[in-house]
């Protein structure tokens, strides 16, 4: 996994939609315009369909400074405040330790060893909400 | 301290976004050549994130030097960040936590020197900042620097 190619992101990052939850994944190096744009893209689509929830995956991230620590908390605060949770996924554990000691603990984000478990966690949250989606096959 | 320094391997210009990206994989694949382990690796680039992102938004851009270093038989690399911008006005102050003048969560700094095992700034007011930063691949437990 450590040996994933890294190959920088300049345009959209893919916001995949499944059911009530939105599933963003992150690879490799990410512009800053383009976690800003990101961020814009997550407020759109959920203010604009009934999502209950955001998933980010950072299983392809090699790195998170401050910045794009801020644009996660950022998006978990301004998700929050549209009515829908996210959870954050997948990170891994050499970005863990660094972001401990650059002091960036982001304790108000929610997180998840991976993917699978986020959507749990979500589907729980969110099918107690009235808010529910399409998800009821599931 | 004793250290050889090799000649600079590399000098990367900072003036956009995509020049952090630039910055951030020179020093993943120089540490990684190094023989860092991947803690150590990961610990740098962010660094180097960090301290290139300031000479761009603080400095109005700047430059990323790097070296490879060898003491005690270790190797290191050495990163030199410098810009021509205004310069720090309170060092103490920028180096604290919380502390940020621009967008961001004011860990830059002081954030950027807990991730490295030598720091150390040179600010001069209206001529610019550089600051110096070096890792080694095996490091002995050390000391904190400053208070």
């Amino acid at each position: 996994m450590s040996g994933a190619p890294t190959s920088p992101y300049e345009g959209h990052v893919p916001v995949l939609r499944l059911g009530g939850v939105l599933l963003v994944t992150l690879q490799g190096d990410l512009y800053d315009s383009a976690a800003e744009q990101l961020r814009q893209d997550i407020g759109r689509t959920v203010s604009d369909s009934a999502v209950g929830g955001v998933v980010i995956d950072l299983s392809g991230v090699e790195i998170v400074d401050s910045f794009m620590g801020r644009v996660l908390s950022d998006v978990a605060a301004m998700t929050r405040l549209l009515a829908a949770q996210t959870v954050v996924c997948g990170m891994r554990p050499a970005v863990a330790i660094t972001l401990v000691e650059l002091g960036l603990t982001l304790p108000g984000l929610r997180t998840a060893l991976n993917a699978e478990e986020a959507m749990n966690l979500l589907g729980a949250t969110v099918s107690a909400l009235p808010r529910r989606g399409r998800r009821e096959s599931t | 301290m004793t250290h050889s320094t090799g000649s600079v391997s590399a000098c990367l210009p900072i003036h956009s976004d995509l020049d952090l990206v630039r910055a951030r994989q020179q020093v993943r694949q120089m540490t990684a050549q190094l023989g860092f382990g991947l803690v150590e690796q990961t610990k740098l680039v962010t660094a180097a994130s960090e301290l290139a992102r300031n000479a761009l938004v603080h400095g109005g851009g700047g430059q990323m030097e790097c070296t490879e270093v060898t003491g005690g038989g270790v190797r290191g690399l050495r990163l030199v960040f410098s810009d021509r911008g205004p310069g720090i006005a309170d060092l103490d102050l920028a180096l604290s936590d919380g502390y940020t003048s621009g967008e961001g969560l004011g860990m830059g700094l002081g954030g950027a020197r807990r991730l490295v095992h030598e720091f150390r700034v040179d600010s001069r007011r209206g001529e610019g900042t550089t600051v110096t930063v070096t890792s080694w691949a095996a490091a002995p437990p050390r000391p904190r620097e400053g208070r």
